[in-house]
């Protein structure tokens, strides 16, 4: 394995994307809706309303939520205040999840089948670089995107959190412990799991379209149990635990995925060669 | 261009033609004269699924010299080049290039080699320096290649547009990136897939002329075409291939004696019947007749005067007496009639000749 050249197709075909407006600013959208717009209309409303009947009621229904949990909602603290804080720490998870996973999976759905349709494939085939490098190459530049576009979302989130609900809940308070579990533990092996499916699939279907649709096909799932893994690492308490083991078992699985998945990607499948792919 | 029949009406070999080429001396290895071999590819078979893509193919070809693989679309040119260079694998057959097998040395050869492929397989929205520099650091030449990447661009004329991207331009310009690309390493073997594919004909003559150079520098080039005015005058050996089998090789000038060993003149005459005057003289080894004009084989061109004096003297009134050389076309349709005729049941008198 040369290291060298994988980072260089890495880095090709991440240049590759950032040559393409038609994918970033859509992805860029993405984020911005998910991890910015959406929360900041729902937490300014709630804290502007204030305690109103409806607020009050949604605060009451926080009884429902696990013992740990509800012990790090801020106790003195208004109606509007706790429903922020709930919103903004637990509810809002599976933004962290969906987004990561929609873009790299829409990346790495077209890397393979899309040199075959560019017919660079023929390119990389003849050239010296070996499949494991090309594999490898191209999934860490389609996890990349996904997973920047979350860290720098999450980024984003968290000072918008802090800056609406924070100055009510005692000061900035956000990421929790649980939430950097999640960005940093739970949600990188299954974008792992879902690139590694992803790429396969690439590597075997005629066209980006087919890659594409059968991609959400395997995410869908993924994101599901993507969304309550992460849901259960917010809750905290024993949560937390069973979740850093789910997540130590995604990351098993993950890599297992990917190595086996390097398998999946010959010359001949580069090339485009009917019964060898 | 080559029509996948054999229809044609290109001039007819008048001798019986030389024995097939299937067997075990159909293409000799180099003798002490004749420079090593780049590439050894003996009795090799492919097949995608069931569909056969080539058939105990064998191809042999020479160090410094432009090796032309002819033959219509399906042939099996391209998958012969992708398996020169290791990117796919043979079922049958053995494949040797710079004496390593390309399925296990995969690494080593490739590095050597440097391909066009039919498709410029350029990344469109990638500038045309991102291409060749992408190129400079697959090949291992760092990531500071500037004076290659400016040497290989400058050499082929594209260097005033590698700034902008690939996508913008025209396909002369994006073969021009690809030969560029290709000769950046500094290959020593270089595999051309129908590099004037989709070029007007000045670039394809362009294109034609850089190709002749890098041979100029000790290259050695394989170059696939279907296109006879190409290989014509380019190569300094030709295999004809059809259906993944090549059928014959060669230069063009041993191919052409073996269908025309000897020297050809057309004649024609106010009365053509006459020209059958021909058969008792001297020196001459065949005459056909087709489309009104006869073709005359003598074993010197040197007799030819006297030929045309003694049919003067016979009161002949001749009204043509050209010099004729087959062309390539001649050839190439001469070496597919000869391989068809016996599929169809014929014998290879079939065309209106007369040999002594």
């Amino acid at each position: 394995m040369n290291y060298s050249r994988m980072m260089t197709v890495m880095r090709t075909d991440m240049k590759h994307l950032a040559q393409s407006k038609d994918f970033w600013i859509p992805m860029m959208l993405l984020g911005g809706i998910f991890f910015v717009l959406i929360p900041t209309i729902l937490l300014s409303i709630i804290n502007s309303i204030g305690n109103v009947g409806a607020v009050q009621q949604v605060s009451q229904a926080l009884q429902l939520l696990p013992q740990a949990a509800q012990a790090a909602v801020p106790q003195g603290a208004d109606a509007g205040t706790k429903v922020s804080y709930v919103l903004a720490v637990y509810l809002l998870a599976p933004i962290a999840v969906i987004v990561p996973l929609t873009i790299s999976t829409a990346v790495g759905s077209s890397s393979i089948v899309g040199e075959r349709e560019r017919g660079t494939g023929e390119f990389l085939a003849h050239s010296p670089a070996g499949v494991k490098e090309i594999y490898l190459g191209k999934l860490i530049a389609s996890l990349i995107p996904g997973y920047l576009t979350t860290v720098v979302g999450f980024g984003l989130y968290s000072l918008m959190v802090n800056l609406i609900v924070g100055p009510d809940a005692g000061g900035w308070f956000f990421p929790t412990p649980s939430w950097w579990l999640l960005i940093l533990w739970v949600l990188p092996p299954f974008l792992l799991i879902a690139l590694s499916l992803v790429l396969r699939l690439s590597a075997r279907v005629k066209s980006t379209a087919a890659a594409q649709q059968a991609a959400g096909l395997i995410t869908f799932p993924l994101i599901l149990i993507a969304y309550g893994q992460s849901t259960g690492a917010l809750f905290g308490g024993a949560a937390v635990g069973v979740s850093i083991v789910m997540g130590a078992v995604a990351w098993i699985i993950g890599f297992v995925l990917l190595f086996s998945g390097m398998r999946s990607l010959t010359r001949a499948r580069l090339l485009g060669v009917a019964n060898e792919a | 261009m080559i029509p996948s029949d054999t229809a044609t009406s290109a001039p007819q070999p008048s001798l019986t033609p030389p024995p097939p080429s299937t067997g075990p001396d159909r293409q000799p290895g180099p003798t002490p004269s004749q420079p090593p071999l780049v590439v050894e590819v003996r009795d090799l078979s492919k097949s995608f699924g069931r569909v056969p893509a080539l058939s105990n193919l064998t191809i042999l070809v020479p160090e410094s010299r432009i090796t032309v693989l002819l033959g219509p679309n399906g042939a099996g040119k391209t998958t012969a080049i992708r398996i020169i260079t290791g990117a796919l694998t043979p079922d049958r057959g053995t494949v040797r290039t710079f004496g390593f097998d390309p399925d296990r040395f995969g690494e080593d050869v490739r590095r050597r080699c440097g391909v066009v492929s039919a498709k410029p397989a350029l990344y469109d929205r990638l500038s045309g320096w991102d291409n060749l520099s992408y190129s400079a650091e697959l090949y291992g030449l760092g990531r500071n290649a500037t004076t290659q990447i400016r040497e290989a661009a400058g050499r082929f004329g594209i260097i005033d547009a590698l700034d902008q991207q690939v996508g913008g331009y025209s396909t002369g310009m994006k073969t021009r990136l690809a030969l560029s690309r290709a000769v950046l390493h500094n290959p020593d073997l270089l595999l051309f897939d129908e590099p004037t594919s989709g070029l007007d004909p000045e670039s394809s003559h362009a294109v034609l002329d850089l190709i002749r150079e890098m041979t100029g520098e000790g290259r050695t080039v394989v170059m696939c075409t279907h296109l006879l005015v190409e290989a014509e005058g380019l190569a300094d050996q030709i295999v004809v291939l059809e259906n993944g089998t090549d059928l014959i090789h060669g230069t063009q000038d041993e191919l052409t004696r073996r269908y025309w060993p000897g020297d050809i003149v057309r004649l024609d005459a106010e009365d053509p019947d006459q020209l059958d005057l021909l058969w008792g003289m001297d020196g001459v080894l065949a005459l056909d007749r087709r489309d009104g004009v006869s073709e005359l084989q003598v074993d010197d061109v040197a007799r030819v005067p006297e030929l045309i004096a003694a049919l003067v003297a016979a009161g002949v009134r001749l009204t043509r007496v050209d010099p004729f050389h087959p062309s390539l076309e001649d050839l190439y349709f001469a070496i597919r009639r000869e391989r068809r005729a016996p599929e169809a049941g014929q014998g290879l008198g079939v065309f209106p000749e007369v040999t002594r």
